[in-house]
């Protein structure tokens, strides 16, 4: 237990402000998670590998002098095809199956990524620098890399952007009736293949999009992908699904919450306390459904 | 027509199983040769320091081999290596040393890259009464098991940064400092850890932040606003490349001011080529350096070793594989001593191994640590046009370079 957080109250500005920006970019991430679990049932394991693998497309633009920042307009187009690919190959075969068995498939692509990118672009940590400054607020107590803000801002964009295209295109229109009720979709003349097939790619995308961001903010490394599924996912079930701004919300709330058992509970308890937050609003949720079933007997 | 497909696949790849298993047993020594086994790691997360592992034991083998091999019982004999791909993962490592020891009948080992693959290969060499000399595990849990066949070229990891908290000691007029540290979850980091809080306590220092960082930590920012917030005399940092990569980016980005930093794995970063002028001033813990004065008659000293090895692979040696070089000299020296190839005799030789290498010194005690090469502290130093080279500053005796102490505040730069 550690009170410096308490006896030196501008930390807490600190941390609220790196757990927000942390939370938007894992926002963006958990957005695409959420987006193909509600159409398509699927909880992708490969999430984060396709995370770092769009790291990388920056980290290359990087290294052949063009400025990483661009990786968040290439990344997501490479990307988007990566994922169509990925659907075409396996992901249509488990698309109706159960959970368990499209879990079983993503893994087998999450291990087949971490391999190959190991295999191609070699095993050592690798960052682009983007050469944004820092922001420095009261009296440089507070510091705010920019690039985090640069990730955060662009995330807000990209999210947003994704909201009005849901609402307002057609493929968007199709998407979000094929989550409703995929049959009745169907029927109703939707073609459910190309509509998975664009769910997956745009979620690839997203995560093309924040991996080009997490390679200017943080690192990359081949087997570093795990981490990011498993925030996703938290987000998302923290969330429920098909709830968009439900997510935007839980992914900061818990940047926040980690940030401040960091500081108060210690380092090392920082993704455990995450975990237990995560058990507790389980067993909450249940508690409140099983309420709600006495009421409806 | 699909389900013969698939059954000929099946029946293809099980064929190419079993040929690719079955091969030819080799004993010890064959001919004029002895057989070393070695597991490391060319694919997984390890692959980058296995590879300049595997090319240290190479460059070793060709240079011996060249210069006269090894003299046992009058007969010269020339070092061979068998090779396996351990996929960085110490199950496997653990799988392989049982092979290589039953399968292809080695009787002599080198080590694998890690400390974690270290652990699991030792108590099958030992189990075998094998002598392996490692170059690359230094957790200080490998050498308290009474383990008698095991012996490791390199100093011990609770030893790594000890220098840099006793140099800053000094600098401080012998009175104690404040040490914020930060070390991933890992065996290697904890034992470095170990030696700072022996290190702190024998010098009166206070640890005023020890955070323990996980294993896929991407971020420090709350430990380095922690470091903002107490302004201690000393951070410590320890997390593999990854650690020393993040540590440096989040320090220039949120202007940390420290008039120590020290660090371990940023010869492997390679942090002024990642990070430039950022990494300026981080002393780094390293177990061997180009300049230091050793010498042998196989590599002659540091430089020349470096420039032969940047001839032979294209890229200067990280202490890894000078260090991996050096294990075959001790293998040489021990066989020539025992003049035997008997298990017990080369073990008995191994262990009364008192030798200097350009790689440092090499004296084994009973653990099998090597005592008598100490480490040293590099700082980054960049010149006006932001090229930068790390440069000895500790111990004194090698230093090619004066400390800057304290390092200058960001805002000064």
């Amino acid at each position: 237990m550690d009170l410096l957080i308490f006896q030196a109250p501008i930390l807490m500005v600190q941390a609220s402000m790196d757990g927000i920006l942390l939370g938007i970019l894992f926002a963006l991430i958990a957005y695409g998670m959420a987006l193909q679990w509600g159409v398509m049932n699927i909880i992708n394991i490969a999430q984060g590998d396709l995370v770092i693998l769009g790291g990388y497309i920056a980290y290359f633009m990087y290294l052949y002098g063009i400025h990483p920042a661009w990786g968040v307009i290439v990344s997501p187009i490479i990307m988007y095809f990566v994922g169509i690919g990925i659907y075409k190959l396996v992901i249509n075969k488990v698309v109706d199956r159960d959970l368990f068995i499209s879990i079983l498939a993503t893994f087998g692509i999450s291990i087949l990524f971490m391999q190959l990118m190991n295999f191609a672009f070699g095993a050592d940590v690798v960052l682009a620098n983007s050469g944004y400054g820092t922001t420095m607020l009261f009296d440089n107590s507070v510091t705010l890399p920019n690039s985090k803000i640069f990730a955060a801002i662009i995330s807000i964009i990209f999210a947003i952007g994704l909201v009005l295209y849901m609402k307002k295109s057609k493929l968007g229109r199709a998407i979000r009736a094929t989550a409703q009720n995929a049959r009745a979709a169907k029927i109703l003349g939707v073609d459910t293949e190309k509509v998975y097939a664009a769910t997956f790619g745009i979620n690839a995308a997203l995560c093309g999009v924040a991996g080009a961001l997490i390679s200017i903010t943080f690192t990359i490394h081949p087997y570093m992908g795990l981490p990011y599924t498993i925030r996703s996912f938290m987000i998302v079930i923290v969330a429920g699904l098909g709830n968009l701004p439900g997510v935007a919300i839980s992914g900061m709330g818990l940047g926040v919450f980690e940030e401040f058992a960091d500081y108060i509970l210690g380092t090392e308890f920082r993704i455990g306390s995450v975990f237990l937050l995560l058990v507790l609003i389980l067993v909450y949720r249940r508690f409140k459904l099983a309420k709600k079933r006495e009421y409806l007997k | 027509m699909n389900k013969i497909i698939k059954f000929a696949l099946v029946l293809l790849s099980t064929l190419g199983l079993i040929l690719g298993t079955a091969s030819t047993s080799f004993s010890k020594v064959e001919g004029d040769k002895i057989i070393l086994g070695a597991a490391v790691s060319l694919t997984g997360k390890y692959s980058s320091n296995g590879v300049h592992t595997q090319n240290g034991y190479n460059m070793a083998v060709e240079r011996i081999n060249s210069m006269g091999g090894v003299k046992v019982g009058g007969k010269t004999y020339k070092f061979d290596i068998i090779y396996y791909d351990d996929e960085s993962n110490p199950k496997r490592a653990a799988q392989l040393a049982e092979r290589l020891i039953n399968q292809d009948g080695v009787e002599f080992m080198l080590g694998p890259y890690s400390s974690g693959l270290t652990k699991a290969m030792a108590p099958v060499t030992e189990k075998y009464g094998v002598p392996m000399v490692e170059a690359n595990g230094a957790s200080r849990s490998l050498f308290t098991k009474g383990y008698k066949y095991l012996f490791a070229v390199l100093a011990p990891a609770n030893l790594y940064l000890d220098v840099a908290i006793r140099t800053a000691v000094e600098l401080n007029g012998g009175k104690g400092v404040k040490i914020a540290q930060a070390f991933e979850q890992d065996a290697f980091s904890q034992d470095v850890r170990l030696g700072i809080l022996d290190a702190a306590k024998e010098t009166g220092s206070e640890i005023i932040i020890d955070d323990k960082l996980p294993k896929e930590l991407n971020d420090m920012a709350a430990t380095l606003a922690k470091v903002k917030a107490t302004k201690p005399d000393v951070l410590v940092v320890s997390g593999h490349t990854k650690g020393a990569l993040t540590a440096i980016r989040q320090i220039a980005e949120m202007k940390v001011d420290v008039p120590m930093l020290a660090m371990t794995h940023c010869d492997a970063a390679k942090l002024s080529k990642q990070h430039g002028k950022n990494a300026q001033y981080a002393l780094c813990a390293s177990q061997w350096h180009k300049t230091l004065t050793y010498k042998d008659k196989w590599f002659k000293d540091g430089m020349t070793y470096d420039k032969d090895f940047t001839k032979m692979f294209g890229y200067a040696p990280p202490y890894q594989a000078a260090e991996s070089s050096a294990a075959l000299l001790v293998f040489k020296d021990a066989f020539e001593r025992a003049n035997s190839f008997d298990q017990k005799k080369v073990r008995d030789a191994l262990a009364a191994t008192d030798m200097q290498t350009f790689y440092g010194n090499i004296k084994f005690a009973p653990g099998g640590q090597n005592v008598s090469k100490p480490m040293v502290l590099f700082q980054v130093m960049c010149d006006s046009s932001g090229k930068c080279e790390n440069k000895v500053v500790a111990p004194l005796k090698w230093a090619s370079a004066k400390l800057i102490h304290p390092i200058p505040k960001w805002s000064e730069r």
